[in-house]
């Protein structure tokens, strides 16, 4: 009588919002790793090299895979059921619906922005160190020097010190921003946790994780990008003690969780 | 006030339609949209004109009769008022108005600009209800409700199931007409029993009928003439979600 949850609206929604909160909770996580390039490139380094060729690090890294491929193939479907659902014939008159957001009703054309920023990531940062490692290259090309996949820091310093590509990255985290502000929100609504008390406080939770998440990104993609063309002082907080006080902290960080995993650095 | 009138016509179900163009004069400010194509309708039928198909009954806003997208807008430019409800004032001398039916697979155009909304009444059908004996009136306060879930009861029973959010939503969902039917009674004791079957049951029925999928856009209370809010989609995701785990 009532279908499976796995073809119920409802159902699908909630897939949708299940691998969204994964997605959101992986940013945060790449955006606190990316923070760390801005006070030391050992320790960015040392993160990388937890996160390298290793089981764990391939295994997190499929299943993210997997995740991104789970919430953009239901997001197609999504798609294509409600535009049949809403007829051939179009309305020729078309007014804004009083409080209904932009990124709300483009969320298809804003997650294939971020596709498209996610495959030229892919291609600049995770071909060229942990693919690279996986491949056994003991040294990849960026620009005319060669360098180490393990040296994390050295890649995403070329690239964020060219204009291009740090504007690109920039027009990118600003998609995902509105697909958050949106999303964020969306997926607690979508489980069902949310109500008339809570539902401004949702939005305005959402704002903010989107924002601390993508202002994050883009703050790193700044600072890079401004000490690669000499405008701000490398390193940017005090000199080499900091620097090396993060290193230190990233190594331990690094050598109990692989520790935990039976692993060696 | 001389308007100009852009109204889709057609026929009948299967066949195609198309907009024309009429010119109204001399409508009143006082009178109502509804009025207004009577007026419409008596100078088509002066001139041998077939008379503008539209849907309508109570005239009082409470029937869920009429529809008619206006100018972009499921019930007219006003918020939470329905087409009957709607009057000339809100518009100036020497106006266009685009005036076309619900748009949405799940109700189609019966004639000019009725649609056909059985699908709505399919739904209700399928679990829209409580299940009780019918007898004498039960006594005031017999069974105690708090003040707050009564209030979100009444609200979300305020929907008259119009079709204006399925014809709203860019996804052609029903969310909020099946989620204002299932909270109001969620939201009480005697509704409770009969509590996750009425959700899966109705949220079955929805999908099986062709409507689209939620995405929360927000469109649907935005243009509701009754004021009915998402809030009431939260809790019928949270309704069917903990039903089809429980079963």
């Amino acid at each position: 009588m009532s279908g499976s949850i796995f073809t119920s609206s409802i159902g699908k929604k909630m897939f949708m919002s299940i691998s969204g909160c994964v997605l959101v909770l992986f940013l945060t996580f790449h955006m606190c790793m990316n923070l760390a390039l801005v006070f030391s490139d050992e320790a960015y380094n040392a993160i990388c090299g937890f996160l390298g060729a290793n089981w764990y690090a391939v295994a997190a890294t499929v299943l993210l895979a997997v995740v991104v491929l789970l919430h953009f193939v239901l997001a197609i479907i999504l798609t294509i059921q409600n535009r049949r659902a809403r007829g051939s014939i179009r309305y020729r008159a078309n007014a804004h619906e009083k409080g209904v957001e932009w990124s709300s009703k483009n969320m298809l054309v804003l997650g294939f922005v971020v596709v498209i920023g996610l495959g030229l990531h892919l291609a600049h940062f995770w071909y060229k160190m942990m693919w690279a490692e996986l491949m056994g290259a003991h040294e990849v090309a960026i620009g005319a020097t060669m360098v180490a996949p393990t040296a994390g820091a050295a890649i995403v310093r070329y690239y964020f010190s060219q204009w291009p590509y740090a504007l690109l990255y920039l027009v990118w985290f600003g998609a995902i921003w509105m697909h958050l502000t949106h999303g964020v929100w969306s997926m607690m609504h979508s489980i069902g946790l949310n109500s008339k008390v809570w539902f401004k406080r949702m939005k305005c939770i959402s704002w903010i994780v989107a924002t601390l998440i993508c202002g994050g990104f883009a703050l790193c993609t700044i600072i890079l990008f401004l000490q690669g063309n000499g405008i701000l002082p490398y390193p940017l907080f005090g000199g080499a003690e900091v620097a090396t006080a993060c290193e230190a902290a990233c190594e331990a960080a690094c050598e109990a969780a692989c520790a935990a995993t039976n692993t060696a650095l | 006030m001389n308007l100009t009138l852009e109204i889709w016509r057609q026929p009948n179900a299967k066949a195609e339609g198309k907009f024309e163009t009429y010119v109204v004069k001399d409508v009143s400010t006082e009178s109502s949209f509804l009025e207004m194509l009577d007026i419409l309708n008596n100078q088509l039928i002066h001139e041998g004109i077939e008379p503008v198909a539209f849907d309508h009954d109570c005239r009082e806003g409470i029937c869920g009769a009429c529809s008619l997208r206006i100018n972009g807008h499921a019930h007219g430019p006003e918020s939470e008022v329905t087409t009957c409800q709607l009057h000339m004032r809100n518009f100036k001398d020497g106006d266009k108005i685009v005036i076309e039916p619900w748009r949405s697979r799940a109700f189609p155009v019966i004639k000019d600009l009725v649609v056909d909304r059985t699908a709505y009444e399919t739904i209700l059908q399928a679990g829209g209800f409580v299940s009780v004996n019918t007898g004498g009136v039960p006594d005031a306060n017999a069974i105690p409700i708090a003040k707050d879930d009564a209030e979100e009861s009444m609200d979300a029973a305020a929907c008259i199931g119009c079709g204006a959010c399925a014809a709203t939503c860019k996804n052609g969902s029903a969310m909020l007409f099946v989620a204002a039917r299932v909270s109001s009674l969620a939201k009480l004791p005697q509704g409770q029993v009969e509590g996750a079957r009425r959700a899966k049951a109705m949220v079955a029925k929805m999908d099986e009928l062709g409507f689209g999928n939620c995405t929360n856009t927000g469109a649907c209370q935005a243009e509701c003439p009754k004021g009915i809010t998402i809030n009431h989609i939260a809790r019928l995701n949270r309704e069917y979600l903990k039903a089809k785990f429980r079963s």
